[in-house]
């Protein structure tokens, strides 16, 4: 399984064969991933000592993340699938956060937690988890808020991401890591997989798009427009 | 693959995701996909709304290209994909889709440049171009007129738009004069029915403007103007003639584009002139180009409108030459370059 993710800071990709990892690379450069992510795939099948051809299954992360660089990490797994003809599994991004979190105990084995990431404009993606038979299972849905508006209850919950770094005030109790890891997410993936369980590979984008038109400019047209109206 | 090598294109510099396939010079398939109407309600492309569609859109067109053209994925020789000028998210959508299958087929990548890939389809329409060539640009997003004497190494640029693309100015027009997104077409086709009444500005044209801005155009002024000549009509409470309108602002872009044009021709001393863009499938530039052409002995050459605006099948068209011509291929760590210099062919 090739299993990659660009809804962090992180462009990372892993190579895993059901049992171990046989090749992940990573580069931390959030505004960049449509340059690192393909060289990054390419050297992590060489190291594997694979070719396209030999994969099985591809994983991704569906977000929710920032969404350019989410997209090029779906469209990456989506096309190399389509291409080589394997199947292509999403994964949610902040269950592979939280995947990490358990298994290198950082949080504690029993307790309930929180992944919170970075979702610009002042809000984090969020979601909160707890643990059972030594994996994280998610309590709630993944949501964007403002770090305002998360419950006071849940602010003293050990939390993974960069939201504890942007937030402190917020989320007083961080907990690494910080960015997905392909590894954990292929862990995840494979898990899904033994369980039946298919999340499909549509973007977690949790906000529509913008509106704004490239071609709205300083124009002169807008007292017309308004007469019109 | 020596002499007919198979080439696959994308294109998702804007709004249309665009998969082409190319052998050799022949054109095989030009498969798109539009999101035009996702943003015709905001009066112009919403760049994340197109990015959207493009992520998509981006596989079912691959496979719409491949099953036309009888094509396995597995015979494509090499992938070209516009790496910029354009929305930079929307440009990585593709440039990604684009590496991946480079990646997953074993196969070189071609990082291109959206302009001369607009030159380069011709080839696919008409044969190969004349060395020489003169381009006329002219879409929704460029104005531009392009001296090309090798489409896959060497494109100087004599002007282009200071202000307004030719096709924003239809859009804003158009939404002046009450039609629908994108404004083209809709005026093309209501100043056939009218008369050229009004004496709108040529931006450009004259004295120290003609003297610094030779072959550049501006089109704002003339957008302004039409819109106030529209609204002292309404403040009179007068009808506003909308054929006449849109063939008297229509006279006025077609009449700069073509006049300069021409010019350029004649001051470099070249014999074609070709025409790409959206902009191009405007009836009356295709007819005073041709008038204009024919008084000056320059040959025209249009690709049918289908060819004219972004496509996929004008990437692959690049891309094949640049196999053609053995131009090195990009680097997996291409970059899209939204503000890609037309100077710069391949990336
Ligand atoms: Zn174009």
């Amino acid at each position: 399984m090739l299993a990659l993710d660009t809804s962090t800071s992180a462009i990372t990709v892993a190579v895993h064969d059901g049992e171990q990892v046989l090749a992940e690379r990573s580069v931390l450069d959030a505004r960049a991933h449509t340059e690192h992510l393909a060289p990054l795939v390419q050297d992590a099948l060489e190291s594997a000592g694979l070719r396209p051809a030999d994969l099985t299954d591809i994983a991704v992360g569906v977000g929710p993340g920032p969404f350019t660089g989410l997209r090029v990490g779906l469209v990456t797994a989506r096309v190399l699938a389509y291409t080589v003809g394997v199947p292509c599994h999403g994964v949610v991004s902040l269950d592979a956060l939280a995947e990490e979190a358990v298994r290198s105990g950082s949080v504690d084995g029993t307790a309930e937690f929180a992944v919170a990431t970075d979702a610009r404009r002042k809000e984090v993606y969020w979601s909160r988890y707890t643990v059972t038979a030594g994996h994280p299972a998610r309590l709630s849905d993944p949501a964007v808020l403002h770090p305002a508006d998360v419950a006071d209850g849940m602010r003293g919950l050990a939390t993974a991401g960069r939201g504890p770094l942007l937030y402190p005030d917020v989320f007083a109790s961080p907990v690494t890591p910080l960015d997905v890891s392909a590894v954990a997410l292929a862990e995840v993936a494979l898990r899904q997989i033994a369980h039946g369980v298919e999340v499909g590979v549509d973007a977690l984008y949790l906000r529509r798009p913008d509106a704004q038109p490239t071609s709205s400019s300083k124009s002169t047209l807008t007292e017309v427009r308004g007469d019109r109206r | 693959m020596a002499d007919r090598p198979l080439v696959l294109g994308i294109e998702t510099s804007c709004d249309e995701t665009g998969v082409g396939i190319v052998r050799g010079e022949t054109l095989l398939v030009d498969a798109i996909a539009s999101s035009v109407d996702e943003h015709a309600r905001f009066g112009g492309v919403v760049p994340e709304v197109a990015s959207r569609a493009h992520l998509e859109a981006m596989i079912p067109t691959i496979e719409r290209a491949c099953t036309t053209a009888g094509v396995s994925l597995r015979e494509v020789d090499a992938v070209a994909v516009t790496s910029g000028p354009g929305l930079a998210g929307a440009l990585m959508v593709g440039v990604a889709a684009a590496k991946s299958l480079a990646v997953g087929l074993g196969v070189p990548l071609f990082g291109v440049n959206h302009l001369a890939s607009h030159v380069a389809v011709d080839i696919v329409e008409h044969g190969p171009l004349p060395e020489p060539t003169m381009a006329l640009l002219v879409s929704g997003g460029h104005s531009s007129l392009l001296l090309v004497p090798d489409v896959t190494n060497e494109i100087s640029s004599l002007g282009s738009t200071i202000d307004d693309a030719a096709g924003e100015a239809f859009d804003k027009v158009a939404r002046v004069l009450g039609l629908p997104f994108p404004g083209g077409p809709h005026i093309d086709r209501a100043a056939r029915e009218g008369q050229v009444t009004i004496d709108f500005p040529r931006g450009l044209t004259t004295g120290r403007d003609l003297e610094r801005h030779r072959f550049d155009f501006s089109f704002s002024g003339l957008k302004t103007a039409v819109a106030r000549w529209v609204e002292l009509r309404q403040r009179a409470g007068e009808p506003v003639p909308v054929a006449d309108v849109a063939a008297s602002f229509q006279e006025a872009v077609v009449d700069v584009l073509t006049r300069k044009a021409v010019a350029a021709c004649r001051a470099e001393g070249v014999g074609h002139l070709q025409i790409g863009g959206g902009v191009a499938a405007n009836s009356r530039l295709r007819a005073l180009a041709q008038e204009r052409c024919d008084a000056a002995g320059v040959e025209l050459r249009v690709p049918r409108p289908g060819l004219c605006t972004d496509n996929g099948a004008m990437v692959a068209a690049l891309g094949a030459q640049m196999v053609l011509r053995g131009r090195t291929p990009s680097d997996l760590g291409l970059s899209a370059d939204s503000s890609m210099p037309v100077t710069e062919i391949s990336a």
